[in-house]
């Protein structure tokens, strides 16, 4: 009788961070559709993907771990690898954006380039 | 028990289907190219949940491999995009 609790408690805890990093991965590719900007959008897809992949990474991690007793340490090291390389890749694309000229968004059209200022000054 | 998990896991892939399809729509129509080099960037990550959910939904761990390496081609391809973005080259030679 406890062994069934306790496997619906687990599988209620896997379908929680499945629907979770779901719902953050749609979330990302709204902010993708809907945002003004190529760096509005870049906050979008980086930050709510990755927490997204870590959701569904860490529901995968427990199915396998409770259905059938494998600790598969590569979906933990997926989420770690994600965790490293999307904010590079994304100052990446940040950077080769602002070199090849476009401007921020604005909704009044003066805002304030930093970074552009900065090269100015040099 | 194991209908509810594979109920769930069913939705979540049908979700993550219009999400790829959103950003393909990005992907065609986004106005300049580091839109583009974004949105190639999220469907990438995107795969790498589809291939989890896959995993769960078979119930083996062979798809661990497909998940890291989707993840190691995508860091280098979107390097070598927002490369060619910014300079026109991929691979620079300082001794020519």
């Amino acid at each position: 009788m406890t062994g069934t609790t306790i496997e619906f408690i687990m599988q209620i805890i896997i379908i929680l961070f499945l629907v979770l990093g779901t719902f953050f991965v749609l979330s990302a590719s709204i902010g993708v559709i809907r945002f003004p900007d190529v760096y509005t959008r870049l906050h979008a897809s980086t930050k709510a993907a990755t927490l997204g992949i870590s959701g569904i990474m860490i529901g995968a991690f427990i199915f396998l771990y409770v259905e059938h007793e494998i600790v598969s340490g590569k979906l933990i090291l997926g989420i770690i690898f994600i965790l490293l390389t999307a904010p590079v890749s994304a100052h990446m694309i940040g950077r080769a954006a602002h070199t090849t000229g476009i401007k921020p968004w604005s909704h009044d059209g003066n805002t304030r380039d930093a970074y552009a200022d900065s090269f100015k000054d040099e | 028990m194991n209908e509810i998990i594979e109920l769930v896991t069913i939705g979540c892939m049908i979700v993550i289907t219009i999400s790829i399809t959103l950003l393909l729509y990005r992907v065609v129509i986004g106005p300049t190219n580091p839109d583009r080099a974004v949105a190639l960037d999220a469907i990438g990550i995107n795969l790498m949940g589809m291939a989890g959910l896959v995993a769960i939904m078979l119930v083996t761990t062979r798809l661990n491999d497909v998940i890291l390496l989707i993840g190691i081609l995508l860091f280098i391809g979107t390097i070598a995009l927002a490369k060619y973005l910014e300079k026109g080259v991929i691979i620079d030679r300082d001794d020519d």
